[in-house]
Formats: structure tokens, C-alpha cells, sequence
């Protein structure tokens, strides 16, 4: 009788994992961090780990496609003459002609547009495509002022003052060589071709006190018409919001580290920064505290993918959200359709992220003109139109069903977690019990 | 001459004054008395004004100016001249951080000294200091000349890019990229030129020219430590 030994099977490290060491031996090849765009790969807790109750014997639903449940929402009101008004309460988050072409800048606007909300400008300027293009337009206010002037700012429906970005709080931009084409060059008041370095802060202001300052020098030169938003990443959401408050914001946009950015260095965007899920209730609480909840509006972003995502986010106090990822996905980003182009970059539908070089085959992160003309901004703008609207009418059918007569009714009450991580963060109960860790029993 | 009391009037109500003049106003020329240092004053101006403030006055002084002449009889706070496009800016004492920050376009002359940050991100404005400018003056320095006919503190133009800056005095230190170049007899003609135009009595050839040497326009591992 022979006495073979059973082999063990070949076993990989959980923590060198393949796609670990994988990056170890890119970095050991190159040496140079990787770079890509996105937001957080990482599973992390999120909306998916919440549940809506529905309807009971307490709490009776309306009835869905009869029963008026309202989606329209209004930002600014707190110190603007002219706050935002917008048919629903989802927005686009602000992208950057330069590190999307004008098409997708095009598309995002006739997209927000037919829908009934706002797009929102990025680092580089206003481009006449998508101030043309888009009903309402924030424009955004970032530390490398590129493209910024003072007839841009006159003409946007609002300011957004961005302090943070959910993918890399604390870091700056940089837009390399091979998206900078002429006009990119010219917006940006550069030589065409060199990497571009968009700084970490500010270059006139510093901390609350000097933004406050800042902000009146913005409603100055704006005569105090148009609202001003500041953006701030989620790391410390509790006191931010409220410096935002003390600072005269009359929206603060909260992005966690599940939103993206056209480029950054992978490590930041992995380690830095909270999950969304996370930020939504101390902000809330900041706002509650100050007695400013739904008078200085809450706008969340990071990771927003249906209207589910979007009703929760308002059921815990924002007042509406923000999309970005998704709005490219909308238009033609990472269709498997393209997977032969996809996979001569090195990549695959729904992974490809390298949009800081360019060569993106669905004419959304490029400016390569060959590739950016594959974009239909019509047809491309009306599937985002219809995105919005889809999650619009989820958002709503979930309200109907929780018995809510309009999405910003939604409120924490109408929720429950699956997971103790997520009942923490979101301050509800643990499904099947009353148990709301840190807060009860 | 036309007047306009801040203190009794308040910033809004100067600027909203002042926004509403256009090209073809019948007056002009605008006195503001007692600015208090208060900030934002004479910001977004965009009408071939002469604006005179008599005082000291707080941030953003000029911030965004388009067109007007603005002259600020006393020192400025942080950011005066920001994003300037066109126009002129002068501050007849000295100013605080981030002067002429990311401007466009037109002159910012101060003729004291300037303070930390001068012409940060600057975007093609021309300024002119008639004293010293603090650390990381020309910082991310996009178009544009400084002139600074004092002394330069440390880390000058450092991550610089197309900006030209000429200095009399001493260098605290160059920043990161920042490099001193050949004064070519066409830098001498420019400065020159800016000078007069600043109404400063300086001997061109006291100036040493810094620049980009653009070894950090396109990343290079070998030069991480620069960045």
C-alpha cells in the first residue's frame, strides 16, 4: 500500500494579495507612485448597508404615481437674493474641461439640463460649451484659479468655494502634459504640454476667519445675488460644517472618499479621507447644533448610484446630493461596449481609471480631438437626463412607500442597518433591534 | 471730485455705488474717505475709474479690478489686487500676504514692502515693489513680472513657471525650479519700462532676472525631492 501524502493547496496571502503585489512590482519597476483617477476602490461602508422600513401599521405609504411626492429643492437661501432652484435634488459635481473633454462638458450640461438641475465647472474655468449648455451652472472657486475671472463669476447661477475633494483631502491637482492641449494651455495661462499643479490651498486665504473674508469679497463683486457654496472633503465633518457655517456658507457640499477625481496618487485616494456614510449625521449635527439644518443646505456626494443611495443620503439629513462617477458612467464611461479598446490599455470595462493620460476610448477624459469627437454630446447629454431622472423616480418611489410626502421628508427614523460598522456611522439601529452603537443601551 | 464716506456709508454701499458706473459716467474720479480697514473695499470694479482711499485698508482691496485706477493712500491687508485682470492697483505704503495673487493682468505697484507670497499663482499681472517682498514671494508664478527693488526673502519663485522676476537687493534663497538668469539687454528694456510706468526712480542695471529652469514641467522620479 502506497502512502501518498495529500498535498495542501497552493495558498495566497490575504494581505499580499494579487493585486498587491502586483503594485509592488510596478512601483519596483517604475518608481513612481501609480496615478489614476476615481474615488476609493475599497470596499467601505456605504449606503448598501442601510435598509428603508417602509410602511406599517403606524406609518401608512402614499400611493405610488398618484400621491404627490416632491423632488424639488432650494439651495443658497440663507444670505443670496437668487438661491438655486432645482426640479430635483441631485446635482453634478464639479469636473474640469481639461481633464474631460468639451463634449462630456457639453453633455453634462444639456444632461443636468433637461433634468432639471445643476452642473457644476472644475478646475480650468468656464467653458462657453457648458455655460451655453447648461440652464443652471455653479462655478467653482479652487486654489489654482485657473480660467478664473470676474465675468465667469458674474455670470454662474452659483460659487463653489472648494476647500476639499472627497479622493484627496489635503491634496492638490495636477493635470499632466498629455491633456493639455491649446486651449486647455490657453484657459489655464500655461505652456501647452507641461504637467499642471493645481495647489493644495488657497493662495490669499487661510482657515475660517480668512474665508469669511473671502466669501464677502465674493458676494462684493457679485452684489450679493448669487449663492456661495464651499466644498469640503470628509475628514472632520462635524467641524467643518460648522466653520462653513461660521464662515457665511450658504451651501456646504460634503464629498467622502468614494467620490473621484480626475487624477491623484492611488495611495491617497485609498488612505485618506471618510467613507460618505460616515460624514452624512455629523454634519447634520454640526447644522443641528447651530440651529442651520435646511437653512444652510447640505449637499453630500461620494459614491451616489441610484435613487436608494440618494434617498438615504437625504433621510439623514442632506438636503440634496451630488453625482460625478456615475454622471461619466451616464454618458459612456467604461461601456463594456468598448472592451476591445479597453483592453489594449491594459485594462477592462469598469476598471479603467488611468483618465489622467488621455487616451480614454469613450471621449470623456481626453483631449485628444480624434477620440473626444466620439462623443455625442446630444445623445450622450439625454442619457444622462434620463439617469437623473430614473434616480429621481426611485428616490421617490422609496418616500411614497416610507409615507413621505415629498424626499426631504425622508428621516433617519426610516431606516435600520445591516452592520454594526454601518448603524454606528449612520446612527441608526442595528436591523431587528433598538441598538444604535455609541448612542443607546 | 466725488466723495464717498465708508463709515457712514458702509463697504456694500461704496461698492454698489461704484458697480454701477459704467464707461460713459459723468463722474469719475471717487474719493473714499475713511476705508477703516475694512475689507473687500473697491472690489470688483469694472469701469476706467480713478478711485483714491484715503487710509489703510483690509483684504481683497482691488480684488478682481477690471479697468479702474485704484490708488490706496496707506497700507493694504492680505490679497490686495487679487485676480486682477486690467487696471491699476497702487498702495502708497506697504502691503500684506499674497499681493497681486493670481492677477491677470494690469499693475499693482506698492511702494513699501510686501509681505509674504507676493504675486502667488500670478497669471500675467505685472508688479512692482519698491521695498522687500516676504518668503515664497513668485510662488507657482504662472506670466507676469515682479519687480521687487528691495530685498527678496526666502524660497523666491520657488515651483515657478513663465513668470520673469528681477530683484536689486539680496536673495534670502531661490525656491524649488527657480533659477537666476542671463539680464539680457531686452529684460533691461522691460524693466525699464515698468519702472517709469510705476513712477519708481530705480537704475535698471541694480536688477539681477530669475526664472523657471522648467526642470519640473513634466514629472521625473529623479527630481521627487523638488517636489
Amino acid at each position: 500500500m502506497t502512502t501518498e501524502i495529500p498535498p495542501t493547496l497552493p495558498r495566497k496571502s490575504a494581505t499580499f494579495d494579487d493585486y498587491t503585489l502586483s503594485e509592488i512590482r510596478r512601483a519596483a519597476a517604475t518608481g513612481i507612485y501609480d496615478i489614476r483617477g476615481g474615488g476609493a476602490k475599497r470596499a467601505l461602508p456605504h449606503f448598501d448597508d442601510l435598509l428603508f422600513l417602509g410602511a406599517s401599521m403606524s406609518r401608512y405609504p402614499l400611493e405610488g404615481y398618484r400621491e404627490r411626492c416632491g423632488t424639488k429643492v432650494v439651495l443658497g437661501t440663507q444670505f443670496a437674493k437668487y438661491p438655486i432652484e432645482l426640479d430635483i435634488p441631485i446635482t453634478i459635481a464639479g469636473m474640469s474641461f481639461g481633464s474631460l473633454s468639451a463634449q462630456a462638458k457639453e453633455a453634462l450640461g444639456r444632461g443636468a439640463s433637461i433634468a432639471g438641475t445643476s452642473t457644476t465647472t472644475g478646475d480650468g474655468g468656464m467653458t462657453v460649451e457648458e455655460r451655453g449648455h447648461s440652464k443652471t451652472l455653479v462655478y467653482q472657486y479652487l486654489p489654482s484659479r485657473y480660467g478664473m475671472n470676474p465675468d465667469d463669476l458674474r455670470k454662474a447661477d452659483a460659487i463653489e468655494v472648494v476647500v476639499g475633494q472627497g479622493a484627496k483631502p489635503g491634496g492638490g491637482g495636477m493635470l499632466l502634459g498629455q491633456k493639455i492641449s491649446d486651449r486647455v494651455a490657453a484657459m489655464r495661462d500655461l505652456p501647452k504640454g507641461i504637467d499642471q499643479r493645481s495647489a493644495c490651498r488657497h493662495p490669499d486665504w487661510t482657515g475660517p476667519d480668512d474665508l469669511a473674508i473671502k466669501i464677502l469679497e465674493l458676494r462684493e463683486i457679485t452684489n450679493w445675488e448669487t449663492p456661495v457654496y464651499v466644498k469640503i472633503s470628509g475628514t472632520r465633518p462635524f467641524y467643518d460644517t460648522a466653520l462653513c457655517v461660521k464662515a457665511g456658507a450658504d451651501v456646504v457640499v460634503l464629498d467622502g472618499m468614494q467620490g473621484g477625481t480626475a487624477a491623484t496618487q492611488d495611495v491617497f485616494i485609498e488612505h485618506v479621507g471618510q467613507p460618505t456614510l460616515a460624514c452624512i449625521r455629523p454634519a447634520v449635527q454640526a447644522l443641528q447644533d447651530l440651529g442651520m439644518h435646511r437653512k444652510v443646505q447640505l449637499v453630500i456626494s461620494g459614491g451616489i448610484r441610484n435613487g436608494a443611495d440618494v434617498a438615504k443620503a437625504l433621510a439623514l439629513g442632506a438636503d440634496a446630493v451630488s453625482i460625478g462617477t456615475a454622471a461619466l458612467v451616464a454618458l459612456g464611461d467604461n461601456d463594456p461596449a468598448l472592451e476591445a479598446e479597453y483592453n489594449k490599455l491594459g485594462t477592462t470595462a469598469g476598471a479603467y481609471d488611468d483618465w489622467h493620460e488621455g487616451r480614454d476610448p469613450a471621449g470623456i477624459s481626453t483631449q485628444d480631438p480624434e477620440l473626444a469627437k466620439r462623443l455625442d454630446p446630444i445623445a450622450a447629454g439625454r442619457r444622462l437626463a434620463n439617469y437623473l431622472k430614473v434616480m429621481a423616480l426611485e428616490a421617490q418611489t422609496i418616500a411614497r412607500a416610507c409615507g413621505k410626502s415629498h424626499v426631504n421628508n425622508l428621516e433617519p427614523e426610516d431606516l435600520v442597518a445591516l452592520t454594526v460598522e454601518s448603524a454606528a456611522m449612520a446612527q441608526v439601529p442595528l436591523a431587528g433591534t433598538d441598538w444604535i452603537p455609541g448612542r443607546s443601551g | 471730485m466725488a466723495e464717498l464716506d465708508l463709515k457712514a456709508t458702509g463697504v456694500r454701499s461704496v461698492n454698489s455705488t461704484l458697480h454701477g458706473l459704467t464707461a460713459g459716467a459723468n463722474e469719475q474720479d471717487w474719493l473714499i474717505k475713511n476705508p477703516m480697514g475694512q475689507h473687500a473695499i473697491a472690489c470688483g470694479l469694472d469701469a476706467p475709474l480713478n478711485v483714491t482711499i484715503d487710509g489703510h485698508v483690509g483684504f481683497y482691496c482691488g480684488g478682481m479690478n477690471q479697468q479702474a485706477v485704484i490708488t490706496i493712500q496707506g497700507h493694504a491687508g492680505v490679497g490686495v489686487a487679487e485676480n486682477m485682470m486690467s487696471g491699476q492697483v497702487r498702495v502708497t505704503g506697504s502691503a500684506s500676504d499674497a499681493a497681486g495673487a493670481t492677477a491677470h493682468g494690469g499693475l499693482l505697484v506698492i511702494e513699501g514692502d510686501a509681505s509674504s507670497r507676493c504675486g502667488i499663482s500670478m497669471k500675467g499681472v505685472n508688479i512692482v515693489v519698491g521695498g522687500s517682498v516676504g518668503h515664497m514671494s513668485g510662488f507657482m508664478a504662472q506670466s507676469g513680472l515682479l519687480v521687487v527693488c528691495g530685498d527678496a526673502s526666502d524660497a523666491l519663485g520657488d515651483s515657478i513657471y513663465e513668470a520673469i522676476l528681477f530683484v536689486a537687493g539680496k536673495v534670502g534663497s531661490l525656491g524649488a525650479d527657480c533659477i537666476e538668469k542671463e539680464m539680457r539687454p531686452e529684460h533691461l528694456i522691460k524693466l525699464a519700462d515698468l519702472l517709469e510706468a510705476a513712477g519708481l526712480d530705480q537704475d535698471p542695471a541694480r536688477f539681477r532676472r530669475y526664472g523657471s529652469a522648467r526642470a519640473l514641467y513634466n514629472f521625473d522620479i529623479d527630481n521627487v525631492d523638488a517636489y
